[in-house]
């Protein structure tokens, strides 16, 4: 009956959280592009913030890397990568800091570091880049991934970045005075940390989905929020201005033709 | 004091065995020719630093001139996985490398250090983070004024910073515009540097005030080579080759198809086969 896919549900409801006044700090892939459908969509003067050390930046393609050329033409200033931690991140001047996860638990304490053992990992990830500063130097963090077994686990292989540790006061005692992990936006539905117990309960699901379906991808017992409403569908204009972001970024980042380039 | 050379003198005075080497650039201006050369010299038991261990990293860790690299994210942005770094890391393949892991402020903050003269960076920062455990190298101090505790790290002084960038004057004064990362930083923490310029000027031109130029006196081999910064880029000369980077996933996934491509592409080029890049923007 939908004429949108899981993903394009995802980003759409995850763009919808942020508000034309929020200063964000966005990581690359997932969260990079619900940021910018955003900016193109109900938040026009949205603050993007990379951390290759581009402030305000306006991309009209999404960029494959932090730091393309297209970050630092458009924005309203671009500072070296110590100041961008320094002055703006552990300065507190973000609002909200957008993070994807390779394992996640309960209550948003995120992997992306390896599976398994950190010594003798059967993974080994890319690692933490921004993340563990951003996860507790940002106002509030919203996360963005989709959903599987293999990615909501009960237990994370190692924490690269704290969301609400164990669960309340956690992040008090790590002096850390910032929100953490506020919003948790899958292909399936929508999460906020209960206020109490700190675990991320489900409170609005994507059109067509069963609860059935939320459980079989998670790795915890899922919770519902006391309401548990219907995440409103895409409308037309932002899936028009998802699609033609998607449909320029794809022709920008082409693989030349011979599938090989040059050195 | 700036000497111009050409890379492969410039490398060679430079970098030798055994030697920290920090060969910066943020996605932006990574010294990729720089990087090649290093293989086509052969160095060995390598301390690499870099934030971004990158596509240059990747490179020289699957022909075995590192011994160790300290990083702080090592994949391929916007692709995955850096295939020559997680085989040495998982398999030890073509030989062991040692691993310290840290996080962007941490590394971005010990950079600055190391400009700075200072022993080490202090930051707020791996509240509730694991890597602390893992890495014995990043310690927690209480700050005298306040009680707050703090993060600290060593700063970062390599033996040898390589760098790229767009200008050198004639006299040697170099200029870095657009993303501009930890270069700086990189080559002020350093004993020795080499810097590959897009090329060589009588005269900046219309610059403001406050660019970013390492003076003559800061500032160790100059060596122009245009292009070479591929398949990174160099703001205002041309841009990031997304394409190759996607393309060397492929490339890199298995060790034959890796090690033909460098035959090909390291072992048998050299820095002026860089230009194409340069010109074809």
């Amino acid at each position: 009956m939908s004429d949108y896919t899981p993903a394009e549900m995802m980003s759409v409801t995850a763009a919808r959280a942020l508000r034309n006044d929020d200063v964000c700090f966005v990581g690359i892939g997932m969260p990079s592009e619900a940021c910018n459908l955003a900016r193109l969509t109900h938040a026009p003067d949205l603050t993007l913030i990379y951390e290759s050390g581009t402030l305000g930046t306006k991309p009209s393609v999404l960029p494959l890397s932090i730091g393309d050329g297209e970050l630092c033409e458009t924005a309203v200033t671009t500072v070296s990568v110590p100041e961008m931690f320094r002055y703006w991140l552990q300065g507190g001047r973000i609002t909200k800091g957008f993070l994807g996860a390779a394992q996640l638990d309960r209550f948003g304490n995120i992997n992306t570091t390896v599976v398994g053992d950190y010594h003798d990992p059967k993974v080994r990830l890319p690692g933490g880049g921004g993340a563990p500063e951003i996860a507790t130097s940002c106002g509030e963090i919203y996360i963005v991934m989709r959903q599987s077994v293999r990615g909501f686990v009960e237990k994370i292989d190692f924490v690269t970045s704290l969301g609400h540790g164990s669960g309340p006061g956690d992040r008090e005692r790590l002096g850390v005075t910032t929100k953490g992990p506020s919003l948790l936006v899958t292909d399936l539905c929508v999460w906020k940390p209960d206020p109490e117990t700190r675990e991320f309960t489900v409170v609005s699901i994507h059109p067509g989905v069963t609860r059935g379906e939320i459980e079989e991808n998670t790795g915890w017992d899922v919770r519902y929020g006391a309401q548990v409403e219907e995440t409103p569908a895409p409308g037309a204009q932002e899936l028009e201005a998802l699609r033609g972001l998607k449909a320029r970024t794809e022709a920008a980042h082409a693989v030349p033709e011979k599938g090989e380039a040059a050195e | 004091m700036a000497e111009f050379l050409s890379l492969s003198e410039a490398v060679e005075g430079a970098l030798a065995d055994g030697d920290t080497v920090a060969m910066e650039g943020f996605t932006h201006l990574i010294p990729h020719a720089a990087g090649h050369e290093v293989i086509r010299q052969g160095r060995r038991d390598l301390t690499l630093v870099r934030m971004t261990p990158d596509i240059v990293y990747d490179q020289l860790i699957g022909m075995g001139c590192a011994r160790r690299c300290v990083f702080s994210w090592g994949g391929n942005p916007g692709v995955g996985s850096l295939h020559r770094f997680r085989d040495a890391v998982q398999n030890g393949w073509p030989g062991p490398l040692e691993i310290e892991e840290h996080s962007h402020a941490a590394m971005a903050n010990a950079y600055d250090a190391g400009a700075a003269g200072l022993p080490f960076a202090l930051f707020r920062g791996y509240r509730g983070a694991e890597l602390p455990k893992v890495n014995p190298a990043i310690k927690f101090i209480t700050c005298p004024y306040t009680g707050e505790e703090l993060a600290c790290v060593p700063a970062i002084r390599a033996d040898v910073a390589i760098v790229h960038a767009q200008k050198a004057n004639r006299d040697g004064d170099v200029l870095f515009e657009g993303i501009v990362g930890v270069q700086k930083e990189a080559v002020l923490g350093a004993k020795r540097s080499v810097i590959t310029v897009e090329e060589v000027v009588d005269d900046f031109g219309a610059v403001g005030p406050n660019a970013v130029i390492l003076p003559k006196w800061t500032v160790g081999a100059i060596a122009a080579v245009p292009g070479g910064a591929h398949p990174s880029y160099a703001h205002g000369y041309y841009a990031r080759d997304n394409g190759f980077y996607k393309a060397w996933d492929k490339i890199s996934r298995e060790r034959d198809t890796f090690e033909s491509w460098i035959k090909q592409h390291v072992l048998a080029g050299g820095p002026e086969d860089f230009a194409k890049h340069a010109a074809a923007a």
